[in-house]
């Protein structure tokens, strides 16, 4: 019973978060936000097919991977740099160097990721 | 007793000099490693350079792709050994780069100049490195920067590895750890994604460069982890990790030889450990001030992590994570390593004296260094006392790492220095003493200045401090000059004796080798002599440096350890032509096979095969190791023996000793007539130290005798 109560407090905890979380949290970081969770999804999705199928071959796998959890972490570096209660660690690093610098980052991934595919 | 140092931007003249400052450190690094060209010719030094030189030649006349895809069928025999995906190809493709810069200009270099002046062009280069390095780590200090620039140019642990014609992988690899880590200091300062990928480009150089890059592999997160003990793991650190490590690591995929080490050994497990890490930590920092509730937010956490422990412990469990490779055990248990690995003259451990000689005045200034970054603690400096403390503990276990501790102390070293110019130079302008007549009134001012924190007769003592480095900075640049000098300019290949005499008898044999034999000839040698027998006899060979294959090793040790008739029959199997023998008895060489010979009766009892050899076998029943008439049938019978020692008997090495004295081991030989029946003396250089041998075909069944 208590394991039960604990679960719906879990629920409850959750869902508060998520509300705080729409109302809280401005449209530029939702943008990024959403963007990384498609990311994640094409992530377990190859997650899943590399449990199921087998890793061969597994350099395109691991490239296929990688480059998901790049992505993502390139994303939150992003969102990271693009938020406002960040800017004074980040002094020197405006909305827009940040892009630039993460669409080098990714220029930079994409091409080991080919190159890797084999 | 302030140290911190207050820094401003420097002036148009400042900066005109520190350009000039660095320029002359860039020559000097050149210029001191060049002993050897000028003593000798611009050749190839040591044992490993012949393979990187040959590599370099079959890539620059064949092009980068079949070298990539080359198999060598000329070494290992018959194993062969596919050379693209077990060669660390950056210091190839850095040679091939230069050469043909260098002829699109019209500048027809041969490809041996281009990889003789290698280390001496990648240690200037160092001097650069290790400026931007200390520069990060003392935020902006061009003082420290320019003191440790100095140091690296001069410091003689570096000029042993970079001299001209050591075309190692060090060489460049020095280079290439320093830049990785002042790039990624200055990703860890900016905290920008751009900067974190220019340390991941940085750090595929050096993976292509040196197996030495694990060091890399895990210093970094282990700052990491500093950064999070110490509470200053900011966002930018955050940015600055996830980016290198993911980038980095996909990139180091890319060179053949390292695969899927990655993901595979427990070598590289602590950089994606750290990783998860400040996932979780910086996912856990997000949360917390959006959820309120303490208990549930601790079980939320905890079944995560709980969820992570046990995906990893069943990882071990179930095998898919192997073992610490041969090598890095060897760092963590030094008393267990096979044969093979302890028997390196470079994996020893360090002696203090060998400290003094590689490091000298940097000794002194390493702990002041290492204070200093206690009294400024930020990330970079947090970095450098790592760097400098993982790397010092570790030179405890395998001299050659020293190499890998000398920058470190240069950054300390060039902060030490600095930190002390800064304390007492600003003393100079004091105001000066008033003269005093009496004694009481000048007791009375030293009192008043000891109160005020300070102490008296500043001008002059700031006067003493800014001098006295001077005297001993300069015994610091006259020692490395000795050691370059005396000690690191030699070729090995061409022995140089104490009253200056030169024996040049290893070429000599080789050009006879590649002359008079066969051109499919198989000559069979000690694995140190390998890379020298492809290189510059072009034979194939069947052991080399490359140590990859113990078994075969261990065998080639067993046909050396066994007597004439056991080692034809295995000479026979493996289809051997040419047998070669190291021998220094004439000339008292300390390094040829006898003395290596007991390392050779290890190496053959170290499989199954050979287990039946065992050193004791070899030794007197006082268990001394001798090669005179009290040494055992089995040591006297071995081929090794057989073949160091014919017709030496009636050689005399010394007008005062008798005939047949071994110069090397300080003893009479024992067998003064050694006969064969399977092989025949092929050659014999100059000075006896090359010794090749012709293994004969079996003799006809019914010769009518």
């Amino acid at each position: 019973i208590v394991f039960f109560s604990l679960e719906m407090q879990l629920v409850q905890v959750l869902q508060k978060l998520f509300d705080d979380y729409v109302k809280t949290t401005s449209q530029r970081l939702k943008i990024i936000d959403a963007y990384m969770f498609y990311i994640l999804l094409t992530g377990i999705v190859q997650f899943v097919y590399c449990v199921l199928v087998g890793t061969f071959p597994f350099n395109a796998f691991l490239a296929g991977f990688i480059s998901t959890v790049a992505s993502f972490i390139l994303a939150a570096c992003l969102r990271m740099q693009v938020n406002e209660e960040n800017k004074d660690e980040f002094n020197g690093i405006s909305p827009e160097r940040a892009f630039a610098d993460f669409l080098f980052a990714h220029a930079v991934l994409h091409l080991v990721v080919v190159n890797f595919l084999g | 007793f302030q140290m911190v140092v207050k820094l401003g931007k420097p002036t148009k003249k400042e900066k005109f000099l520190l350009l000039l400052a660095l320029a002359g450190a860039c020559c000097l690094a050149f210029i001191i490693r060049l002993f050897s060209v000028l003593r000798f010719e611009t050749m190839i030094h040591e044992y490993d350079p012949y393979f990187n030189y040959r590599s370099t030649e079959m890539m620059v006349e064949n092009g980068v792709f079949s070298f990539h895809n080359w198999f060598d069928e000329k070494s290992w025999y018959p194993l062969g050994r596919g050379v693209g995906s077990s060669v660390y190809p950056g210091l190839m493709w850095t040679a091939g780069s230069i050469y043909h810069f260098l002829r699109a200009f019209q500048f027809k270099v041969d490809v041996r100049q281009v990889c003789v002046f290698i280390g001496p062009i990648f240690s200037a280069f160092s001097v650069l490195a290790t400026y931007a390095l200390t520069w990060e780590v003392s935020k902006g200090n061009n003082g420290a920067a320019l003191f440790a620039s100095v140091f690296i140019a001069l410091v003689p642990g570096y000029i042993s590895r970079s001299v001209a014609g050591s075309y190692d992988n060090e060489s460049i690899a020095i280079f290439c750890m320093i830049l990785t880590f002042a790039l990624w200091l200055r990703a860890i300062r900016t905290g920008s994604m751009a900067a974190a990928t220019t340390a991941a480009l940085a750090y595929l150089y050096m993976v292509a460069a040196w197996g030495g890059y694990i060091f890399i592999t895990n210093l970094i997160p282990l700052h990491v982890l500093g950064l999070i003990l110490t509470g200053r793991f900011t966002h930018r650190a955050y940015v600055a990790y996830s980016t290198y490590y993911v980038i980095g690591t996909l990139l180091s995929m890319q060179i053949s030889f390292v695969n899927f080490k990655p993901t595979e050994s427990a070598d590289h497990m602590p950089a994606l450990g750290i990783f998860g890490l400040i996932q979780l930590i910086t996912f856990y920092n997000y949360l917390k001030p959006m959820v309120t509730s303490e208990g549930l937010r601790q079980i939320i956490v905890g079944g995560v992590l709980g969820s992570i422990g046990l995906v990893l412990g069943g990882a071990i469990v179930t095998g898919k994570i192997g073992a610490l490779s041969g090598r890095l055990a060897f760092f963590f248990n030094s008393k267990g390593a096979i044969p093979i690995i302890a028997s390196v003259a470079e994996h020893q451990g360090t002696s203090l004296a060998h400290y003094y000689y590689d490091l000298h005045l940097l000794l002194l200034l390493f702990p002041l260094g290492v204070y200093r970054c206690f009294t400024d603690l930020h990330e970079g400096t947090l970095f450098a006392m790592m760097y400098g403390i993982t790397t010092l503990y570790f030179t405890r276990i395998m001299v050659r790492i020293v190499l890998v501790l000398a920058p470190a102390m240069c950054v300390l070293g060039g902060l030490a220095l600095s930190g002390h110019y800064y304390a007492f130079l600003p003393n100079l302008s004091a105001p000066e003493e008033k003269e005093t007549s009496t004694i009481e009134k000048k007791k009375k001012e030293i009192k008043k200045a000891a109160a005020e924190g300070g102490y008296p007769f500043k001008r002059e003592l700031a006067a003493i401090a800014a001098f006295i480095p001077i005297l001993v900075v300069g015994s610091f640049v006259s020692h490395s000059i000795y050691m370059a000098r005396e000690h690191y300019s030699d070729p090995t290949i061409v022995l140089r004796a104490g009253n200056g005499k030169l024996y040049d008898d290893f070429r000599e044999a080789y050009k006879w080798i590649s002359e008079n034999t066969e051109e499919n000839a198989k000559v069979l040698s000690w694995w140190d002599y390998g890379y020298h027998l492809s290189s510059m006899a072009n034979r194939t060979v069947f052991v080399d440096g490359n140590t990859w294959n113990n078994t075969h090793i261990s065998r080639v040790g067993q046909i050396l350890a066994s007597d004439e008739k056991t080692s034809y029959e295995m000479m026979r199997e493996l289809d051997v032509n040419y047998v070669l023998v190291i021998f220094g008895g004439k000339i008292g060489y300390p390094g040829d096979d006898i003395n290596k010979f007991i390392w050779m009766i290890r190496i053959a009892g170290s499989t199954p095969t050979g287990a039946h050899i065992t050193q004791k076998q070899y030794m007197t029943n006082y268990g001394e190791y001798r090669i005179d008439s009290r040494a055992p049938k089995k040591m006297r019978n071995s081929l090794m023996y057989k073949m160091c020692y014919h017709r030496f008997g009636q050689l005399m090495t010394h007008p005062r000793a008798p005939l047949g004295y071994d110069l090397s081991q300080n003893q009479e030989v024992g067998d003064k007539d050694i006969q064969f029946e399977h092989l025949e003396e092929a050659y014999t250089t100059e000075n006896w130290i090359v010794r090749v041998y012709r293994v004969k075909p079996p003799a006809n069944k019914f010769s009518g005798k």
